[in-house]
């Protein structure tokens, strides 16, 4: 990444009361002198000056603005920068952005590249930063949305309460073992069994709830079974031709070339066609079947297609709970016929006269904000995390105050680490400063 | 005769290993100190060991060092504490007497070949081109060495706090240190103050010690040593008291008077090791607070009342100690007085504890910021070996994190520095279920030896106890052993065919030795302590294999050296903070620089890929 100056618009282009352009680097305050009456060599650092804001080249008046300078490495990106608070309309911010762009010390910041810059500074931890290259690579609104809310903190926030939780453990069990002469007192077993099992049921919740969350990072999988005459081609034809559908293309993820990215109502899903399953002596059509039922049985969806003429085959194949059945051709089916497939709670599409799909995308849809709903506000937006969670957990499993006291603690301390690893260390400095903040020790 | 291979400057803890190590590998060395007569002086509580201490001392004593034996010789109370736990968190501890083990330990540096002892105050140290050639004495002496190890403790620059009475010295009676420091700021090294304290001593003839609880030793005592074979002394009781309401209310009646609340001390003193009026200040609430009475000796009178140093005036501390129970008629000996001195930021140190911007010169014990006898003589030790093998133009002696608590200590001392005198803990080690009292020689007798520390009669103790161990083994993990095997032992083999190791039945806790002899007579032969140490390795076995791997992963990190010129102010990506970090510390290893406190993982990703281009 080169370090020339950037700048963009921080806030949303288009009429608004206020309207901020960040400049960041360390040709900052040399803009700000061409184009502001303000006297950069005595600028005041986080003070804000009411300045005219003027064109570089025809020094005609774009706006009269606030101008905030913040002095490197004290900013949020590490680096010098200048906020230009000006009027939000379309037309002053066109033409100062129009400013901007004629130095040629500037250019325009990529997506994310402030905060980037903030990470490579040292001005953001792990867990922001990942949660910003989330953000930066977030396809749809519900990805950005999650991304946003861990760069908050409140996955942070959850994470360092179990981590201190645990820290508190450890030092009651460290105390116990380097301090044997010394006045602690003895009955703090409970607690400690009371944390150690809050804790641990805390995280079984939270990644109970979190194959959800991969969904959202690599798209819910929704799978077409059914005859090769169904009509799964022109279901999936016409799903992707329709407006509340967006056909993706998800760069760098590897799925079969069956594999169809989609966006539904905001959420990304996948969506996989399958070989016809029924009886074969072809090995090679076995082949195939297996692969289909595998895929099946990873579906978040299921989508049970059949020609409404005839009943669905091979019914028992399908896991009940995530089964959508759907009766295709109603153009050609009677009156009575409608009514039974009515009757089980099937639906009725026609993919060639695109009937019925409204209503297949919004159950569709319903299926999964269901799946989100039931899962928790904190969502674990990778595998890392979760991995190291689950070692934790191990951990945490492991512990018990019957064996000997060391190994207790040692199932603590590696709990710890695990959870260091997302968090940030545990270090011993912190353990002592615990053990001597509760504990009188001093024989 | 004026000229050796290494001088060892100061006579306390780090001092006499310091000394005995560097003659022990060959150097011509001469220990030079105040007085010969308070060589080996115990300044503050008469006792050694405790949890992560103990381990020290066995590890001092697996390099063949001297405290073990002297201890061993000198004590008077043993107990091995957190006997009731785990043998990785046992840790031995003696009470001594102060003036046998004194005497013991002279007697140890005398019977030491290759070194000698000199009476005098060293003020001056003689450095050319950032080279340490020797030091200068008081009277104007000169003697010269091809290597120096400092060992002057809270003697540099030690001043005494009683109340707001001052005296100048490193010890009660005792003169301080004073030029030294000059020296060391004039070489660029970063120079600060701490600061410690010792309580008052009392009249054990004038303790009402009927009315008081008891505290015995081990009716089994357990040496210290490897090299001894039993302990035969009788042993000592200390008693336990606790300090009352009353006590609390004239302490606090007179916080002002205390040289610590008043500004005068500027030092910081050990969190662990607080004074009385620290305690009161930190737990307001608590009414009581305990106090060890630990006699000093088999023939003194002299107690030390272990839980109430304090810088408080002479008749302040007069007047609490009488609202003590037992305390009521007691004579006060010596009042406690407060003490603070100068230390190196052990930053300024490698891992030989050589200063990095003066070659030739060693460091070790409370100069480096550490507190405690344990801590000082494992420093000594270590930095002894290291300037002897200098001095013969030798690679340097190293002991990492994963081999023992004396690398744990080095280590977090040159990473991270100190901001409090540094005390040794078990928690302080990520491999604590392996760095145990029980296996110092294990992990650490054939190294010494390899490096010349360690004699060829303790190589050969250790040899036998070592090829039984492999032997017995070997054996244990190919013999296994089925439930219906014997009838009458009660094995935790519960399923009908099930079989285990006798290695893995070794570690189980409610089998005996007795049935395991039963079953494998064989065993009948084995030594004791081998026997023992094949129940603990068999005991953590499990624990061991995440923990073995966990090391292999920690050697791999400490085997990327960085080059010895890098310029960090090159590396894209750091900060200016980190830079100075990396700048002062100079790792020799990634996985040194992975401890600096600070420097993260993205800074360490930073270093890999610069020395990658």
């Amino acid at each position: 990444m080169s370090n020339k100056t950037i700048y963009a618009l921080s806030t949303v282009f288009g009429k608004s009361g206020v309207a901020v352009i960040r400049i960041s680097g360390s040709d900052a305050l040399k803009v700000i002198k061409e184009v502001t009456a303000i006297d950069v060599e005595n600028i005041k650092p986080r003070y804000a000056y009411y300045t005219p804001v003027l064109d570089k080249n025809n020094r005609d008046l774009l706006d009269k603005a606030l101008v905030i300078y913040y002095k490197a490495p004290c900013s949020f990106t590490g680096e010098d920068i200048v906020e230009i608070n000006c009027h939000g309309s379309k037309a002053v911010l066109n033409s100062v952005l129009n400013c901007m762009n004629s130095f040629s010390e500037l250019r325009l910041a990529e997506p994310g590249e402030f905060s980037k810059r903030a990470f490579y500074n040292q001005k953001m931890d792990l867990t922001e930063a990942e949660g910003l290259a989330d953000l930066i690579d977030a396809e749809t609104k519900e990805q950005q949305k999650y991304a946003l809310r861990q760069m908050e903190g409140n996955l942070k926030n959850l994470y360092s309460s179990w981590r201190e939780n645990l820290v508190k453990v450890l030092s009651v069990l460290e105390a116990y073992i380097d301090f044997p002469d010394e006045d602690i007192p003895q009955n703090l077993y409970d607690d400690i069994l009371n944390t150690v099992f809050k804790t641990k049921k805390e995280i079984e919740k939270h990644l109970d709830g979190n194959t959800v969350n991969e969904r959202l990072k690599n798209g819910f999988r929704i799978v077409i079974a059914g005859e090769a005459n169904a009509g799964k081609s022109s279901l999936i034809n016409t799903l992707t031709q329709r407006n509340a559908v967006i056909v993706s293309d998800i760069a760098g993820t590897t799925r079969d070339a069956i594999d169809i990215n989609l966006d539904i109502g905001g959420y990304p899903v996948v969506i996989t066609d399958t070989a016809g399953i029924r009886e074969t002596d072809n090995p090679i059509e076995q082949q195939g079947i297996d692969i289909a039922l595998q895929k099946i049985a990873d579906a978040d969806i299921v989508l049970a297609l059949y020609n409404g003429n005839a009943v669905f085959k091979d019914e028992k194949v399908l896991p009940k709970n995530k089964t959508i059945y759907v009766a295709n051709k109603m153009d050609k089916l009677s009156e009575e016929q409608i009514q039974a497939i009515k009757d089980k709670k099937h639906l009725l599409i026609s993919a060639k006269y695109n009937q019925g799909i409204d209503k297949l995308i919004a159950v569709l849809l319903d299926k999964i904000k269901d799946n989100f709903s039931s899962s928790s506000n904190f969502l674990i937006t990778r595998i890392r995390y979760r991995r190291s969670l689950e070692e934790c957990l191990d951990n945490l499993s492991e512990f018990s105050l019957d064996k000997e006291i060391e190994l207790s603690a040692e199932d603590i301390r590696l709990a710890c680490r695990a959870i260091g690893r997302i968090t940030g260390a545990v270090h011993i400095d912190e353990i002592l400063d615990n053990i001597f903040g509760s504990f009188c020790i001093g024989k | 005769m004026n000229k050796f291979d290494v001088i060892v400057v100061g006579g306390g803890h780090a001092g006499c290993e310091a000394a005995a190590a560097a003659a022990r590998t060959g150097a011509a060395t001469a220990l030079i100190t105040h007085k010969i007569s308070t060589i080996g002086e115990m300044s503050c509580n008469p006792a050694i060991g405790g949890l992560g201490k103990g381990h020290l001392v066995r590890e001092i004593d697996a390099l063949d060092g001297l405290m073990a034996k002297v201890i061993d010789k000198a004590g008077i109370q043993f107990r091995m504490l957190n006997s009731s736990k785990g043998p990785a968190v046992q840790g031995p501890r003696a009470q001594a007497d102060r003036t046998l083990y004194k005497k013991e330990m002279l007697k140890e540096l005398k019977r030491q070949p290759n070194l000698c002892l000199i009476e005098g105050a060293v003020e001056g140290l003689i450095i050319s081109d950032n080279h340490i050639n020797g030091v200068s004495l008081s009277d104007g002496t000169e003697y010269y060495a091809k290597s120096t190890v400092l060992t002057v403790g809270t003697f540099l620059n030690g001043i005494m706090f009683t109340g707001h009475k001052t005296t100048v010295g490193g010890r009660v009676n005792d003169v301080s240190c004073k030029g030294i420091t000059a020296y060391l700021k004039a070489a660029g090294l970063n120079v600060g103050r701490l600061k410690t304290g010792t309580p008052a001593r009392l009249n054990g003839d004038t303790i009402n010690w009927d009315i008081l609880d008891e505290q015995s030793g081990d009716d089994e005592p357990v040496a210290f040593s490897f090299l001894t074979d039993k302990l035969t002394q009788p042993q000592i009781k200390c008693y336990i008291t606790h300090t009352n309401e009353t006590t609390h209310k004239i302490i606090r009646d007179n916080f002002s008077k205390c040289a610590l609340f008043s500004g005068l001390i500027t030092g910081v003193g050990p969190r662990y090791c607080p004074s009385i009026e620290d305690k009161l200040v930190k737990f307001a609430d608590r009414t009581s607070h305990q106090i060890f009475l630990e006699p000093e000796g088999y023939d003194t009178n002299v107690v030390y009342p272990n839980g109430i140093s304090t810088s408080l005036p002479a008749d302040v501390q007069d007047a609490f100690i009488h609202t003590i129970k037992g305390l009521e008629n007691v004579e006060i000996l010596r009042p406690a007085y407060a003490i603070e001195y100068d230390y190196v930021d052990p930053q300024e140190l490698n891992k030989y504890l050589g200063v990095k911007k003066i070659d030739g010169l060693y460091l070790a014990g409370q100069i480096n910021g550490t507190t405690g006898y344990e801590e000082a003589a494992a420093q000594g030790l270590l930095a002894g070996v290291n300037a002897a093998l200098y001095a013969q133009n030798k690679d340097g002696f190293s002991i990492d994190r994963s081999e023992a608590y004396i690398g744990v200590m080095v280590d977090d001392l040159i990473t991270k520095g100190v901001d409090e005198p540094y005390r040794m803990f078990t928690s302080r080690s990520e491999y604590r279920l392996y760095l145990r009292a029980d296996n110092a020689d294990l992990r650490l007798t054939e190294k010494g030896y390899n490096a010349g520390c360690v004699s060829d009669d303790r190589y050969g103790v250790f040899k036998a106890k070592k090829n039984e161990l492999d032997k017995y083994r070997s054996f244990a993990e190919s013999r296994f052993i089925k439930g219906s095997e014997i009838d009458d032992c009660n094995l935790p083999l519960k399923k009908e065919g099930e079989k285990k190791s006798l290695f893995t039945l070794l570690g189980c806790n409610n089998v005996s030795r007795e049935t395991i002899e039963k079953i494998v007579p064989e065993l009948k032969e084995i030594r004791s302590d081998v026997y023992e140490q094949l129940c603990i390795e068999s005991k953590y076995a499990g624990y061991m294999k995440r923990q073995t791997a966990d090391i292999e992963v920690f050697k791999k990190d400490e085997s990327v050296t960085i080059n010895k010129d890098i310029d960090y102010s090159q590396i894209g990506g750091l900060s200016r903070e980190v830079v100075a970090k990396l700048e002062k510390v100079r790792p020799t290893t990634i996985g040194e620089a992975s401890r600096i406190s600070g420097i993260t993982p993205a800074a360490i990703i930073a270093i890999l890929g610069y020395m990658k281009k």
